[in-house]
């Protein structure tokens, strides 16, 4: 029973993670040109497929995308030349991380946005907080004199 | 005054349900394509009937064009035919085919079958111009104004619907002005 388990389990481990990995056999002249192709195509997206990168897509789209990408790259073509060239052909949409220009600035500085007026918010409660403390135990010169004669005055009485 | 900021949960909801539902109807699918306003990519290839004949972008000069890609193996394409056929036999608008990664006898038997809506038809097997255009799913329709200026891109079948509101208004608007 044991050894069934192990084999069972063995075999759901050498059956590896079932995802569609898909590679075409392209030759790189170094590991890093490879690296940087793995890193361009995993940051690019497939139109067609929408929330794949064109690395995981099998869409026939992503293939030739893929293709561009290599071709380019033994052009000698950098990687923003790369991504330009597609961008030019469909758009924006296939940058998963939008440039920041004049249209993306709001959401390029959002995080920083929320950040800053999380932390007004959070500072002007502790402000009016503070102030009202203030204002609460702050006693008038007359009403402090009133309150020692009354504390005298009960300090008094309690001896007797 | 600090009752004014009593409110603003309320604004900043309404906001927010305003931007929402401004997207709820929108067809996450559909892109615009980024060629809007710019030529026609410049291709050099075989005309479908015809390999002895070469084609390239002149072909969209000197009138408003529908630019219908289409390929035997896409089934929206056998379901958009009937309607590209009514435009061209009745409503005489010049459809020119661009017949995308697909097989000559494949397209010929799919033509014979439906009929040929096409002026003319531009042979792309390999897809080139079809990537160059950011073709991503056929059927594709783009409106291209007589300079060859590409003016508008719908992903998806041509109907009724999509072409009184969507594609004859631009067609219009380009034979207005040339």
């Amino acid at each position: 029973m044991r050894v069934a388990m192990l084999l069972l389990l063995a075999a759901f481990w050498l059956a590896g993670p079932a995802s569609a990995e898909v590679q075409e056999v392209y030759d790189f002249d170094t590991r890093a040109e490879e690296q940087r192709y793995q890193q361009l195509i995993s940051e690019l997206r497939c139109p067609k497929c929408q929330n794949q990168n064109i690395a995981d897509s099998n869409a026939p789209i992503s293939k030739d995308m893929r293709d561009q990408v290599y071709r380019m790259m033994r052009q000698g073509a950098s990687n923003e030349e790369i991504v330009g060239d597609l961008v030019a052909r469909f758009g924006e949409f296939v940058q998963y991380k939008p440039p920041v220009d004049k249209r993306t600035i709001v959401l390029w500085a959002f995080p920083a946005i929320a950040a800053i007026g999380g932390f007004l918010v959070v500072a002007g409660v502790l402000w009016r907080a503070r102030r009202r403390n203030e204002q609460d135990s702050a006693l008038s010169d007359d009403e402090k004199r009133r309150a020692e004669r009354i504390l005298k005055d009960q300090g008094g009485s309690s001896d007797r | 005054m600090k009752r004014v900021f009593l409110f603003l949960p309320l604004v900043v909801a309404l906001a927010v349900g305003i931007f929402l539902f401004a997207g709820l109807g929108k067809d996450p699918t559909k892109l615009d394509s980024a060629l809007i306003g710019k030529p026609v990519p410049e291709f050099s290839l075989e005309n479908l009937a015809d390999p002895e004949l070469t084609m390239d972008t002149s072909v969209f000069k000197g009138e408003v064009s529908l630019l219908n890609v289409w390929a035997e193996w896409c089934p929206s394409c056998w379901d958009e035919h009937e309607y590209l056929m009514h435009l061209a036999r009745d409503k005489g608008v010049r459809i020119v085919g661009l017949n995308y990664k697909d097989q000559r006898e494949n397209a010929f038997r799919f033509l014979n079958r439906l009929g040929n809506p096409y002026e003319t038809i531009i042979f792309d097997p390999e897809g080139k111009l079809g990537f160059d255009l950011g073709v991503y799913g056929a059927p594709e329709t783009y409106v291209i104004s007589a300079d060859g200026i590409v003016l508008h891109r719908h992903v998806g079948v041509v109907n009724e619907q999509v072409w009184q509101q969507e594609l004859l208004p631009i067609v219009n608007e380009a034979r207005g002005e040339s």
